[in-house]
């Protein structure tokens, strides 16, 4: 009888327990999974203004770091956890999951929202079959962020589309380690969204290719091999120490403390690097497109971070709604009033490159909007792929498969293990994963 | 003490214990200092130990980012709640394991601790699967009863061991004079087994609120403990150890207030069975 | 002495706990059993039939498989023989006589409370960060090229982290130890002119070797599963892929839950074989 006791008390104060705090009425409650970057964590701070014209929309953020907030949103959707009504997701997973319909179409949004107003590269990658699944909250490309005065001090001058020669010599004559300068910084820590977007962008330029026509993975190439072993040269005689776990954040932050003399990275970099309050070399940063090779493909990425819809979500209106809202040419407005014109969510709308109040607020606006429109989803590579997408290829195995090449690459980085033998590993795994998947 | 000791013995015990001491705590008093920094003191070369300007903007923009209070909240509810319902099932079990021990008695107890290797990875799947389909997404009761169940092995063996201490003719006394099984757990055996209860119950709680995997899977928003607070803070843009050091702070502060408090009942609980 | 009265009354109450623990146990590793034949692409459509045993075929023989299962046994291995180790030599410095003990105790104790995320955090980039740390500070400080720990001593420096969390767990069960030692045996041996070395090895360490085991069996079952550690530094990088890790990586990153599920059964196998391993030493040692 005891136990009938235990359990009757148990199951009452796990009840308390799960209903507690959360007795919240009508309103709608909205939960938002979001990546804990600048942007969206000011959003968080701007919430106010939706919640006081939508009083009746409560919001709840879920904000993680980007690898945690990858696993939490694929694991939900895949499962149809339900769990989330808004999610932050790329332009990787959006053509992924709109074809399995775990996506709301968001081709209703309200017309003062204006989708014809949205970058043509942008709303390209976010759509399917004509209908459109998350809208952009900020959109990058890469480009060469440079050090006018290093640059200078070398007498060298960075032309506005470098090739990967020039880069070199470039970096060659800025280093100087004993100063603790380095020419050129790069991603190296492994992911598909850290070393492997640097280098899938670059490998584009070398005339490489993630697959062939008939999805062979193609590591065995001599493109790839000359990409890798011009990486691994740049990076050991130029780059930084501990490069093989320096990823967009590690190296932003070597950059702002004048430890780079170059650094190829996301465009919506460059208004961190140029904001002096947190940046020590603001005033001396040049811009450039990413390098090429001469092969008609320069090495720079496309990406979105975007907000879209679960279809599993039970308030797609209210979340429409906040959508809208987070995405909108008024909330850009918000933010330029609140933190001025340079901190806005960049690299999505045709309206923002038009505004005056912008581009003279942001120098490095012209090469952001340059960079955007040279890179091509559809057509990445100087042989034809079977695939879409610059820095990955859109399909589901790719995230498992890049991560672990990243990893075999980032070991090269690190000096465990040689050029040849990273790309025979890459090789082989990538075969391996692909003949699972079933290609 | 029987030994007499120099006192030139105990300065040098005295020296040598309290420099492993504050080796072996240097980490937590680093991130505790840091989080009282600028961002840019926090990356110092050379670094600053004590003479800077302590800040305490790191924890506003932190509170002011995240609501401390309601992970704070849910990470005490998942961890107190988790810990009561373990103890509940664990109390009776343990008790009739060392009272009324059998052949078998020592199989049972080592396959339910074998249950704690299962790889929790391999099994998300599946149990994510469960969770929808009972509605426990995201919900402190499903959270309470995983961590309850994960640590429902350790605190039976903790208590078993803890029982076995208890001289079994005392018990027998009780029944002699007509003691009911339930009087004989109630007024006889659990005031003696406080001590052991309360340290079990020390350790259980700890392990809860550190527990990592599942706590953080099977959260969003509403029932997300300090675990997922802290997976906001881990690399964000920019500079930010003195912001990590500030929620880190936050987020072991009131498990270190609470082991400190109560680390003698911990200690001497924590023998599982390994003094005799 | 037990009647058959207190025998059921026994079992009665055991039975809530054995059979949560077997439901727990049985449900989740049925479903794995089911989809490990399965082939299983939840971003493909979910289930796509039967494969048979592919999925273990294909597990094994993936080059990742044995480095995953030797990085394993490193981190547990290591992380035993430092805190042993270390555990008894904090654990005998502790029991002397000194001024602050109970202050000492607590801060050799704080790691144990501190999140194991929190821990990797701190240790990754404030001390083993190769141009922010603490550690590059002070190898700079000495002229010296500060390592790059995380990827030139990807596994030293994981075994670092987790012993440092695991260290206060094993100095305080041998310390627990330590003082229920007889100290007359200890003060006979000492009269007898038997050198501090030999009354450790004679006298002390057999003494310990009941904690010792329990340190063993406690921390393995922790440290079989460890994942946030890993998770936070270095993300498998640098032949820290632990068999947890891997799995994560078939099922989450990959998203081939029919893999992944093959790779779990395979775990729960090894760790049942470290378990019976296990069990037969501490359940001789646990009769004594």
């Amino acid at each position: 009888m005891n136990f009938k006791t235990a359990f009757c008390a148990a199951s009452a104060i796990a009840l308390v327990a799960g209903t507690g705090a959360y007795a919240d009425g009508h309103a709608t409650t909205l939960t938002i999974a979001t990546v804990n970057n600048g942007d969206m964590v000011r959003m968080q701070g701007l919430t106010e203004d939706f919640t006081a014209a939508n009083p009746d929309i409560t919001l709840e953020w879920v904000t993680l770091e980007e690898n945690v907030l990858r696993q939490r949103v694929t694991q939900d959707i895949a499962a149809n956890g339900g769990q989330f009504d808004v999610m932050t997701i790329g332009t990787y997973e959006v053509p992924i999951w709109a074809a399995q319909n775990w996506l709301v179409s968001l081709n209703d949004l309200p017309a003062e929202w204006d989708a014809d107003d949205i970058l043509p590269a942008m709303r390209g990658g976010l759509t399917v079959d004509g209908e459109l699944y998350a809208a952009p909250f900020y959109g990058e490309s890469s480009m060469v962020m440079y050090r006018k005065d290093l640059m200078e001090a070398a007498g060298l001058e960075m032309p506005d589309a470098p090739t990967w020669d020039e880069i070199k010599a470039a970096a060659a004559a800025m280093t100087d380690k004993d100063a603790e300068v380095y020419g050129i910084c790069l991603r190296g820590k492994a992911g598909w969204g850290e070393n492997m977007a640097f280098l899938s962008a670059m490998a584009n330029s070398y005339g490489a290719r993630w697959f062939d026509e008939e999805w062979t993975p193609q590591f065995d190439t001599d493109a790839w091999k000359a990409t890798l072993t011009d990486y691994l040269d740049l990076m050991n005689n130029y780059g930084p120490p501990g490069a093989s776990t320096n990823g967009f954040n590690e190296n932003l932050s070597l950059f702002q403390q004048g430890k780079c003399g170059m650094w190829i990275d996301a465009t919506v970099a460059a208004s961190f690097v140029t904001n002096p309050q947190d940046s020590t070399v603001a005033d001396q940063v040049g811009f450039a497109l990413a390098p090429d090779k001469g092969l008609g493909k320069r090495g720079n990425w496309l990406w979105a971070w975007s907000l879209a819809i679960p279809a599993g979500s039970d308030s797609v209106d209210a979340a429409k709604k906040f959508v809208a809202w987070a995405t909108s040419k008024e909330y850009t407005a918000l933010v330029a009033e609140n933190e001025g014109w340079a901190n806005v969510p960049p690299g999505t709308r045709i309206s923002l490159y038009e505004n005056e109040n912008y581009t003279s607020a942001a120098p490095f606006a012209d090469m952001t909007l340059n960079s955007i429109n040279s890179a091509d989803p559809t057509n990445p590579t100087v042989d034809p792929v079977p695939y879409t997408g610059v820095q990955f290829v859109a399909i589901p195995e790719f995230a498992g498969i890049a991560t672990q090449v990243g990893q075999e690459f980032s070991a090269a980085l690190a000096g465990q293990q040689t050029a040849e033998e990273a790309l025979a590993k890459a090789q082989a795994l990538t075969t391996d994963e692909m003949e699972a998947a079933g290609y | 003490m029987a030994r007499t000791v120099t006192n030139q013995r105990k300065f040098i015990n005295t020296v040598a214990a309290w420099a492993v001491g504050l080796l072996i705590f240097f980490p937590i008093l680093w991130t505790i200092l840091t989080s009282f920094k600028t961002e840019a003191t926090a990356i110092a070369d050379p670094p600053v130990f004590l003479f800077f300007d302590w800040t305490l903007e790191n924890y506003r923009v932190v509170q002011e980012r995240s609501d401390y209070m309601r992970f704070l909240w849910n990470s005490v509810i998942i961890a107190g709640g988790s810990t009561f319902l373990g103890i509940l099932i664990a109390v009776p079990a343990a008790w009739s394991m060392a009272f009324v021990p059998s052949a078998r008695t020592k199989d049972i107890l080592l396959w339910m601790l074998s249950t704690k290797m299962l790889p929790a990875v391999g099994v998300l799947y599946p149990i994510y699967l469960i969770f929808i389909k009972m509605g426990l997404l995201d919900s402190r009761v499903g959270l309470t009863v995983v961590l309850m169940l994960i640590n429902l092995p350790i605190i039976i063996w903790m208590l078993y061991t803890y029982f076995r201490e208890i001289p079994g003719e005392i018990l027998e006394a009780a029944r002699m004079d007509g003691a009911t099984l339930r009087e004989e757990i109630i007024y006889v055996l659990t005031p003696m087994a406080i001590p052991g209860i309360a340290s079990t119950v020390l350790l259980n709680i700890i392990l809860a609120w550190n527990e990592a995997f599942w706590t953080l899977n099977l959260t969003a928003a509403k029932a997300a403990p300090l675990t997922a607070f802290i997976a906001s803070y881990s690399s964000p843009e920019g500079l930010f150890y003195a912001k990590l050091s500030a929620a880190s702070t936050m987020a072991i502060a009131p498990i270190l207030i609470l082991g400190w408090f109560s680390q003698k009942q911990l200690v001497r609980g924590l023998t599982f069975g390994a003094v005799k | 002495m037990a009647t058959k009265a207190s025998r059921s009354a026994a079992r009665l109450m055991m039975a809530p706990a054995v059979i949560l623990l077997l439901g727990w146990m049985l449900v989740p590793l049925c479903m794995t059993l089911y989809f490990s034949f399965k082939k299983y692409l939840p971003l493909r459509g979910g289930d796509l039939g039967w494969v048979g045993f592919e999925n273990y075929v294909r597990f094994f023989s993936s080059s990742a498989f044995w480095p995953s299962v030797q990085a394993t046994l490193v981190i547990v291995g290591g992380v035993l023989v430092i805190t042993i180790v270390f555990g008894i030599l904090l654990a005998i410095l502790l029991d002397q006589p000194m001024w602050g003990q109970g202050i000492v105790r607590i801060l050799v104790i704080a790691p144990f409370f501190v999140m194991p995320t929190v821990s990797a955090l701190v240790w990754k980039n404030m001390f083993m960060d190769p141009v922010n740390g603490l550690f590059a500070h002070l190898w700079k400080f000495f002229d010296a090229t500060p390592i790059e720990w995380l990827s030139q001593a990807s596994m030293t420096s994981l075994v670092i982290i987790v012993s440092w969390q695991w260290l206060p767990f094993a100095t305080l069960i041998l310390l627990t130890a330590i003082q229920s030692l007889d100290s007359e045996q200890l003060e006979a041996a000492e009269m007898d002119g038997a050198p501090p070395l030999s009354r450790f090895g004679y006298i002390t360490l057999p003494h310990l070797s009941r904690a010792i085991t329990v340190v063993v069996l406690i921390q393995t079952i922790f440290l079989l599963s460890i994942f946030a550690e890993i998770f936070v530094t270095t993300q498998g990088s640098f032949g820290t892929k632990t068999l947890t890790y891997l799995i994560y990586q078939r099922v989450l990153e990959s998203q081939n839950v029919g893999l992944g599920s093959a790779g779990g059964i395979f775990a729960v196998i090894l760790a049942n074989i470290i378990a019976i391993f296990l069990m037969r030493i501490v359940g001789k040692n646990l009769d004594a």
